[in-house]
């Protein structure tokens, strides 16, 4: 009898000291993105994967619609208490998610969690666009790509100009005499398009040239910053475009890419800047000439250029939640951020691994050598150690500031406006907003 | 007001409560979903905070202040009068115009005007898109045509005047159908008598159209003029975003467009409020100063 007693009290307690999760439902932890049709498919499939790979955690993922949309919503759950564990943001919300105290930095969380991450083996011009001031990063880099250019090889054969490095930019100057050559021998009408102006115009061109984009290492360091995208510089650049724009060399298509990269593809322009997600859109338009990539052009006066920088979206957590379920969120990052999962994103979406692993895997099983165009934009993140300057943006009402860059560059190329004077324009609006932005959050 | 109205009988509810009783359904849905957000809107637009609602500080009339000594604010207004006259006059007058000959027309008439009410069904934003197949300077049908026959510079990506015309299309294409079946109900509703008594007295098509069918259309203009301003405030805020997104060099920024970016886009909730407000008081000012002048000259019976 008194056996029998020991047995049950064994079992009783053997039942109690199990983990909850053999008998309790997983616990379930919200996703909120921004990722639609293949993308889409493409996380769907990464959440299917996580959650067969494990029993404790299920991640549910919500596409919310498009980027800003997606945004609006984690601030109304936000506000409703309603929120979800992760929500993707893009990257112009960096600054508004960093300030909202609604967050749970990322490389907190990864160690209350128990990961001992080295933040060092990863892709840091990507980190470092989602680092604070201190260099912990604040989200998960998620979608990141860089602006690269393409161009048309038959076009450039027709005019005599032999194919363009991989690796090394070419020069502004020498895009001059190369879009010279094919406008003037009429291989096509005009000579380069360029898809979001503000971000491959001026913010990457003041990155690889390390040119500061705004006081305070880009607003890195403080909410007083000002633009200083007036610097003779960046004017001397829109200056360049704006008599090429004369002569045809340049072409304005419009402030997304739909415009520009029609006439890439109707080959009335022989050279189109764009994100490296144009490798996949470009595989399927074009049909009737031969095209490749190369980095984006420097002056010559940058022998050594530094790292474009990044555009895309990141994943933030938000506050709230159990540290059960925090747990689950770590395990999901780290899960997305493995070799696996990273070259899967990668060689799907063309948006960049986050780790030097999952690239350096990559390279080892020759999927560079296949694709040598995946390659570009990475060499051209890789290329330098961000600087200060060259590492990111950190700017309150960016979207804001960036339809006045749109709407003044607009100016200068129907114009209305010189470049000087559109760019004195574009700084101090754009201050106006950086200080309505500082006082909210006084 | 007028006079036939004092002699109409009234008739008294019993029981006091009952009409609150009646209207309180009303109220309510009124309340909550028009005066509530409204009075919201009020109170933010004299605050800053952030779009977490965590912080928040009270700054009188600075979002107004911001908003007025911007001169593209200025701007913003003045295009909008211009895009919201433009999508009236050419809609209403196309919907007059085809209303006409449909009202004319001998064969299959149900099918005709089924056919021209369609363009109404389909949504702002789609509108949009199908006009910018048509006129994008880079991959527009009618544009490359115009380019290349007609050897007119069009280019709406980098024109101001050109992307004003086309949003004014894109945007009055779709108010027709709904002034044609204004117009064409009004023109339904005209006595054949008259109308006859004029043709035997030797007028002609045009005189007939000018002396008897315009001025009995009256009502339906002044009613179409105010509809139609409303919509191209604030329903033609989908064709603007995919079509011009408000450029080139903000030629095509309307108020409602802009309280969207900074709003919906930008997050600056306290200048999106002061936007709304302004945006409301302007209504308000044009649906008063409709009321107060033109309708004098509207006949309500013949």
């Amino acid at each position: 009898m008194k056996r029998l007693t020991g047995l049950f009290i064994v079992t009783l307690a053997a039942c109690i000291a199990l983990p909850a999760s053999v008998f309790a439902k997983p616990v379930t932890i919200y996703w909120w993105h921004a990722m639609r049709s293949a993308r889409g498919e493409v996380v769907a499939k990464m959440i299917e994967g996580f959650n067969a790979s494990q029993s404790d955690y299920k991640v549910v993922g919500t596409f919310k619609g498009n980027y800003d949309e997606t945004m609006n919503a984690g601030v109304a759950a936000f506000r409703a208490k309603k929120q979800p564990h992760i929500l993707q943001v893009f990257e112009v919300g960096t600054q508004t998610m960093m300030l909202s105290g609604a967050v749970y930095p990322v490389y907190q969380l990864m160690a209350d969690a128990g990961y001992d991450i080295d933040w060092s083996r990863y892709l840091q011009a990507v980190l470092s666009y989602y680092m604070n001031a201190d260099g912990n990063l604040m989200s998960m880099p998620f979608n990141s790509s860089t602006p690269i250019m393409y161009y048309n090889v038959d076009a450039f054969e027709k005019a005599g100009i032999a194919p363009l490095s991989k690796t090394e930019p070419v020069t502004w100057d020498e895009l001059g005499q190369i879009t010279k050559k094919i406008v003037d021998a009429g291989i096509t009408p005009a000579g380069m398009v360029t898809a979001w102006q503000s971000w491959t115009q001026i913010e990457n061109y003041s990155a690889i040239h390390n040119l500061a984009f705004a006081s305070k290492a880009n607003g890195y360091e403080g909410l007083d910053t000002q633009l200083e995208i007036n610097n003779p510089k960046v004017v001397g650049h829109i200056s360049r475009l704006k008599s090429w724009a004369e002569d045809n060399r340049f072409m304005y298509g419009g402030q997304k890419y739909q415009g520009p990269k029609a006439e890439f593809i109707a080959q009335n322009a022989a050279i189109y800047i764009d994100s490296i997600s144009g490798i996949a859109k470009l595989k399927k338009a074009v049909k009737d000439f031969k095209w490749d990539a190369a980095p984006l052009p420097v002056e010559a006066d940058m022998p050594a250029p530094q790292n474009s920088i990044i555009g895309g979206a990141s994943l933030w957590v938000l506050n709230g939640h159990t540290k059960e379920e925090y747990k689950g969120v770590a395990a999901f990052l780290k899960y997305l951020a493995g070799n696996e999962m990273q070259e899967f994103w990668h060689k799907e979406t063309g948006y960049f691994p986050i780790t030097i692993d999952a690239y350096e895997s990559l390279k080892a099983k020759g999927y560079y050598d296949a694709n040598p165009l995946q390659e570009v934009g990475i060499n051209q993140l890789n290329r330098a150690i961000p600087t200060k300057i060259s590492r990111g943006l950190r700017l309150g009402y960016f979207v804001q500031i960036r339809n006045i860059i749109n709407e003044e560059l607009e100016q200068v190329w129907n114009g209305k406006k010189s470049p000087q004077e559109a760019l004195d324009t574009a700084v101090n609006r754009s201050n106006d907003q950086l200080r309505t932005f500082e006082k909210t959050y006084k | 007001m007028r006079p036939f109205f004092a002699m109409i009988k009234r008739s008294h509810f019993k029981s006091r409560s009952l009409p609150y009783l009646l209207i309180l359904p009303q109220a309510v849905v009124t309340l909550t979903f028009f005066y509530w957000p409204a009075i919201q809107g009020m109170i933010q637009s004299f605050l800053l905070s952030d779009p977490f609602g965590r912080k928040s500080r009270f700054v009188w009339f600075y979002n107004y202040i911001e908003l007025f000594s911007d001169p593209l604010y200025l701007k913003s207004i003045l295009i909008t009068f211009v895009f919201s006259l433009a999508t009236a006059a050419v809609s209403i007058s196309l919907g007059l115009f085809i209303a006409a000959m449909a009202n004319r027309a001998l064969r299959a008439t149900a099918l005709v005007r089924t056919m021209l009410i369609w363009p109404y069904a389909v949504a702002p934003a789609i509108s949009g898109i199908m006009w910018l197949f048509l006129l994008h300077p880079s991959y527009g049908i009618v544009a490359i045509g115009v380019k290349n026959w007609l050897g007119v510079d069009w280019n709406p990506v980098l024109y101001g005047s050109d992307a004003m015309v086309m949003i004014v299309m894109a945007s009055a294409w779709k108010e027709v159908s709904y002034n044609f079946v204004f117009f064409m109900a009004g023109m339904q509703a005209i006595p054949k008598s008259l109308i006859e008594a004029a043709a035997i007295d030797g007028a002609g098509p045009f005189r007939r159209f000018w002396t008897i069918t315009v001025p009995l259309l009256s009502p339906t203009f002044f009613f179409l003029m105010v509809m139609n301003i409303i919509y191209a405030f604030f329903e033609t805020f989908g064709i603007i975003h995919t079509v011009t997104q408000g450029g080139p060099g903000g030629s095509t920024n309307t108020l409602v467009y802009k309280v969207y970016q900074d709003g919906f886009v930008g997050l600056n909730l306290g200048s999106s409020s002061a936007q709304s407000v302004v945006l409301m008081l302007l209504i308000i000012l044009i649906t008063f100063l409709q009321f107060r002048f033109v309708e004098k000259k509207v006949q309500y019976s013949g």
